[in-house]
């Protein structure tokens, strides 16, 4: 069985090799990575207090070589081999396949006084792609920069421990790109509610310690400085190894490179001139892969994604691009509640979702996310699915129909009942003595309670009234 | 006191009036019946603890299925011209034991196998486990319950050293704040239980809107087959948001580390896009349950029965574990077990891997005590043998039993892959089957032997919470209808063995039941017919102790049974269906029960007033999955899946899931569920996936009236 040697410590990384197992692959398999892998998507958690940075790191892998503090410092292709760094010595390690799944490195903007003399971050800035970043964010007073999901996120869990938060972004809004004018400032609402002070429209220019200057002249109090500010592939190893790259490692629908034995995923991918990154789409290929290294699969089909933002104070998805919006043929929907913050902007071609943007509706971001990821149609109902269903829906034995079920567990309904009224069972206990009615769980007896007094009260007998 | 089937020719004394039990679900509420032949039965609801004088339509009307105009009556032998012939018990049992000796002869003793029930007592479920290990001397015995409760029952053993379906009693629910039902829709399965409830909130986990979702507080409405990724979600909020009873996992628990560590890869917008339940619902149900002071997390046959089902089990065992629920006293975690006996039926010997007193046959110590109270040696006893399903599928084939005895089941309609099983057991060189009723199974027999049934008979049952019940009886069997007792007896005897070895008396097999199960994790040894019958309210374990043991109505207050009294967190992952939707088979189908039919339907099909409210399946959909099939309401469909399809009229429902349709399964020929579902089993229950198949609907033309 060949060896499998994978470069990355994310969870591209870390679902492959365990796919790969789980696959059957029984060959040699070695990670070789900086970190442990962890949930990337949980350190917005890490941040706000609510677990340790150890809680997020992945699950052990069975049966797998994983090297930590390992740099990965070159391929030789002709060899088949790898160097890498592992403390201070010098490791080669020999490969069948190789994965690189080097992820992407986070985008530092140029700002004065954030990086020190030897390039690397100073002291009170920090960029959020690992574990050990969250413990760089010190400090009673906090800004972030940047208005993609990562600064949303990360201002919203540092609000809600308690942080005097500044979220600052360019557009006038966070993600306004994505979301649109209108969603955009929902968000900036409840961002501002839930105690994030917003800077829309601007940018950090200089940093001194504990303080931003902001490109207006504002100047900030900035115990630490989170830049927020994107990531791009990380595709060193692989220009270095004369691998082609544009954005990202250019791979195949086999998730290949431009050497056959040599693959990528993950963020630091380019499939079809897109490298979205994201732990949705890595752990895609991270299975697709896995099932073509082990002949379980000859091809990767991305499935359609949804973006969803994490934050608990309020619900955003997106399905699409806002390009997605202007096609030809698509039909939309536009429904917003400023009141209540609720917003949703539909494109629907043949009953099929081509974009969204879902603000405040929960119920309709859980069902239009299924249906867009299985490609299914959208309900015909569109307006109900995004109202919302009714806060109860109307208990058995309705006022309005006469032929209304009362009694489920005894199948009784309100004739029966009529009917035994008529024939002298005038209380609850005479009523379920003629029909059973409130007998199984009891739950109808309220209602058989109050037909039964709405039927004493009244001058002439249900039955007359019903005819 | 009657003692029937070894006395049924002599008339018992006149008896007017008995308190009993319903003959269906594990609630087993209490019924006082009265009546005889002449003026007709009739129950009515007793105030015992579980029903407190509440019945169901099933209930009410139970007395009606005494009188089945096609009742049983007298054994049936298949003639040569391949009908069913009336003929007397002594040619119908000496051709019984003649084929099974010299299958038995020519092929070995697992030639033989034998397929038993949840409805049946426990004097009947342990009679029919010896006598399948010792008078036919077989491996091959399981029972309808693996389609049941095997999943809880091997997460809870698992997690908690036992299986007892509901670890303290039903009572104990009216002082929760919270409850959590997952997969359990028991305004529709056990309708009095719902009356403990109405005091909590409740949180509903279904695919549909059920009668039980639509009381719920919160209603999580997953995509079927999702229900672990949904559980391990919750844990995972539990642990977020600070909700873990940390003290009591320390304290009282095992395996949290690994367990939480799996359950961090779930966090809600990933378990949203999955299971398709909103994050902020799923915060709200974990809020609900751990601030609730008191909360239950209860599962039943929407968690089980998958291929993955012993784990989901397993995964909301660890949500309730988390919360320090079970043996906390202010709640807890709980099965809730479908069939009548199915509590009984599992713990006395008529599964394929247990002896009685719910001992493992592969156990040396076990095999030894009960083979002394047997008065056989150890070796004697024969291994565990195939899981129902497995049993089902081997009939008839090379290697497989080439004779089944079925006692108290109806696999032709409840097992999944019907249309396979029929084929399996049409296929067999003899199908014996006794019953009281001829169901679809019993019509495709060689032999149908007539028993007796619930009012007809005295016994005990052990219901949902663990609870010993006395069945008693009103009548008189019918001339000649045997009890089960006496059939296994008689054929024991017709194959050699020692007519002593088998008690025909329900309250002689009881006592050597108690001997058997003594030590035992269901230990019935402290447990006889006069303490019930004073009334005592005994539930297992209740050793036979010099101090009369007062029975354990609450387990783990102090400790769980495993050596170390510590619980197991269990750790998991969701894996999904055997099956995945298609372009060809796009929606989800599953299926389960209507409140006017219990199981097979083969006992309420035969009541009018039930056949009058449920007369035929359907299939439940969303208005517009049907309308993109060509279909309005009540329009014919079929559902079919890579095994096979079904027909019956649509039910639009607009509460239901687009992407989802549902089917109860307990109807017959054509209109049965199980000709579309999966017989993928859960690797450690052995449970088939009923509760998830891809399938696809399609109109049936109907001529225009």
């Amino acid at each position: 069985m060949s060896g499998i040697l994978v470069v990355g410590d994310g969870p591209a990384a870390h679902r492959l090799a365990e796919r790969l197992r789980g696959h059957g692959h029984t060959g040699p398999l070695t990670v070789l990575g900086a970190e442990p892998a962890h949930h990337r998507p949980l350190l917005t958690d890490v941040v706000a207090g609510r677990l340790p940075a150890e809680a997020v790191r992945l699950p052990p892998l069975p049966d797998t070589r994983v090297s930590t503090g390992t740099v990965v410092t070159g391929i030789d292709r002709a060899r088949h081999e790898v160097r890498a760094r592992q403390g201070g010595t010098e490791t080669v390690h020999s490969y069948d396949t190789l994965v690189l799944a080097t992820g992407a490195r986070p985008v530092v903007p140029d700002i004065v006084g954030a990086t020190g003399g030897d390039g690397h971050l100073a002291a009170g800035v920090t960029t959020l792609r690992t574990a050990s970043d969250c413990a760089r964010i010190t400090g009673e007073t906090v800004v972030v920069l940047g208005g993609g999901p990562l600064g949303v996120e990360t201002a919203s869990a540092l609000a809600a421990r308690g942080t005097d938060t500044t979220l600052i972004c360019a557009h006038p809004h966070p993600l306004h790109e994505r979301l649109g004018e209108t969603c955009a400032a929902l968000l900036t609402e409840t961002l501002e509610q839930a105690g994030v002070t917003m800077l829309g429209g601007r940018t950090v220019v200089r940093r001194t310690p504990d303080r931003v200057l902001l490109d207006d002249g504002t100047n900030l109090r900035a115990d630490t400085l989170v830049l927020c500010t994107g990531a791009a592939p990380d595709v060193r190893l692989a220009r270095a190894a004369g691998l082609r790259v544009r954005t990202g490692i250019v791979v195949d629908d086999r998730l290949r490179t431009s050497d056959p034995h040599i693959h990528a995923l993950g963020d630091c991918a380019e499939l079809n001139g897109r490298a979205p990154g994201g732990v949705d789409t890595a752990w895609a290929q991270a299975d697709a892969l896995a099932a073509i290294l082990t002949g379980h699969a000859t091809v990767h089909r991305p499935t359609p994604t949804v973006f969803r933002l994490r934050t608990r104070f309020a619900d955003v998805s997106c399905v699409g691009d806002p390009a997605d919006f202007d096609r030809p043929g698509a039909r939309t929907v536009t429904l917003t509640d400023q009141a209540n913050r609720r917003h949703a902007r539909l494109a629907l071609r043949d009953e099929h979702l081509v974009a969204a943007v879902l603000f405040g509706v929960p119920e309709a971001i859980a069902a239009l996310g299924i249906a867009h990821r299985y490609g299914r149609p959208v309900p015909s109902d569109l307006l109900g699915l995004l109202l919302g269903p009714p806060a109860r829906p109307a208990p058995v034995g309705s006022e309005t129909d006469e032929d209304a079920l009362v009694c489920l567990c005894n199948n009784v309904r309100r004739p029966a009942l009529v009917k035994a009224w008529q024939s002298g069972a005038r209380t609850v206990t005479a009523l379920a003595g003629a029909t059973r009615a409130t007998t199984g769980c009891g739950g109808c007896g309220p209602l058989v309670a109050r037909l039964c007094d709405d039927w004493e009260h009244e001058a002439r007998p249900a039955p007359e009234r019903a005819r | 006191m009657t003692t029937p089937g070894k006395t049924a020719s002599t008339p018992p004394a006149p008896v007017t009036e008995v308190s009993t039990h319903c003959p269906y679900c594990a609630l087993q509420c209490g019924t006082r019946l009265h009546g005889d032949r002449e003026v007709g039965v009739r129950a009515r609801p007793a105030d015992f603890p579980v029903n407190r004088g509440r019945l169901c339509q099933k209930g009410w009307t139970a007395p009606d299925v005494l009188t089945a105009p096609d009742r049983l009556v007298r054994p049936l032998v298949r003639g040569p011209d391949g009908r069913l012939e009336e003929t007397s018990w002594d040619t119908a049992l000496d051709l019984v034991a003649e084929r099974l000796r010299a299958l038995r002869a020519r092929h070995g003793p697992d030639a033989v196998a034998v397929f038993g029930g949840g409805c049946l007592t426990n004097e009947k479920a342990y009679l029919l486990g010896k006598f399948a290990r010792l008078a036919l001397g077989t491996s091959q015995i399981d029972y309808n319950g693996r389609f049941c409760m095997s999943s809880a029952a091997a997460a809870g053993n698992a997690a908690f050293g036992v299986d007892r379906g509901l670890p303290f009693p039903v009572g104990d629910l009216r002082d929760a704040r919270t409850v959590l039902l997952a997969g359990a829709n028991v305004a529709e399965t056990m309708p009095p239980l719902v009356h403990h409830l109405d005091r909590a909130e409740l949180i509903v986990v279904d695919p549909r809107r059920t009668a039980t979702a639509r009381r719920a507080t919160l209603h999580l409405q997953p995509v079927p087959g999702t229900d672990l990724a949904l559980a391990l979600g919750l844990l995972h909020i539990a642990v977020v948001d600070g909700l873990l009873d940390r003290d009591y996992v320390q304290r009282r628990t095992l395996g949290f580390e690994a367990a939480a560590r799996r359950a961090m890869a779930w966090w809600p917008e990933r378990v949203e896009s999955v299971t398709g339940v909103p994050a902020s619902a799923q915060r709200e149900a974990v809020r609900m349950l751990g601030r609730a002071g008191s909360a239950y997390v209860l599962t039943g046959r929407g968690v089980e029965q998958h291929s993955q089902g012993t784990d989901t089990a397993a995964g909301f065992i660890n949500l309730a574990l988390a919360l320090g629920l079970p043996g906390s006293g202010r709640g807890g975690y709980g099965c809730l077990t479908g069939q009548g006996n199915g509590q009984g039926g599992r713990e006395h010997g008529q599964k394929a891997d247990q002896l009685p007193g719910y001992r493992p046959l592969t156990d040396a110590a076990a095999r030894a005590h009960v083979a002394g109270v047997w008065g056989v040696a150890p070796d004697d006893l024969p291994g565990p043998g195939r899981s129902a399903y497995e049993l089902l599928d081997a009939l008839g084939g090379d290697h497989g039993p080439r004779a089944l005895l079925v006692f108290g089941s109806n696999p032709a309609v409840s097992a999944p892959h019907a249309a396979h099983v029929v084929e399996r057991l049409a296929s067999l060189d003899l199908l014996v089957v006794a019953d009281f009723v001829p169901s679809e199974t019993a019509r495709m027999a060689d032999v149908v032997l007539p028993v007796t049934q619930w009012a007809e008979e005295e016994g005990t049952l052990t219901n949902l919470e663990g609870r010993l019940l006395r069945r008693r009886a009103l009548l008189p069997p019918p001339p000649q209808v045997r009890s089960d007792l006496l059939v296994l007896r008689d054929l024991a005897v017709r194959l050699g063995e020692p007519p002593s070895r088998y008690p025909s008396v329900p309250r002689e097999v009881f006592e050597e039941l108690r001997a058997a199960s003594r030590g035992g994790k269901a230990d019935y040894s402290g447990i006889s017919y006069e303490r019930l019958d004073t009334g005592e309210c005994l539930h297992w374990p209740c050793p036979d102790t010099e101090e009369r043991h007062p029975g354990t109505p609450r387990l783990f207050l102090e400790r769980f049974a495993h050596p170390d009294g510590r619980a197991r967190f269990t750790d998991v992952d969701q894996r999904g269906p055997a099956e995945k939707v298609s372009p060809a088979y796009p929606l989800h189908g599953t299926t389960g029960r209507v409140l006017a039919h219990y199981q097979s339907g083969a006992q309420t099909r035969r009541v009018a007033e039930l056949s009058a409210a449920a007369p035929e399946p359907f299939i439940e959909v969303h208005p517009d999955t049907a309308a993109r099939s060509g279909l309005a309401d009540h329009g014919l469909a079929r559902v079919t899946s890579a095994r096979g399809s079904m027909t019956a009229r649509v039910r639009l429902d607009p509460t239901m899931r687009p992407d989802t349709l549902f089917v109860p399964f307990h109807f017959p020929g054509d209109g049965r569920a199980n000709l579309f579902t999966h017989p993928a089993l859960d690797p450690r229950s052995g449970m088939p996936e009923f509760k998830v198949s891809a399938v696809r609907l399609d109109a049936v033309p109907e001529a225009t009236p």
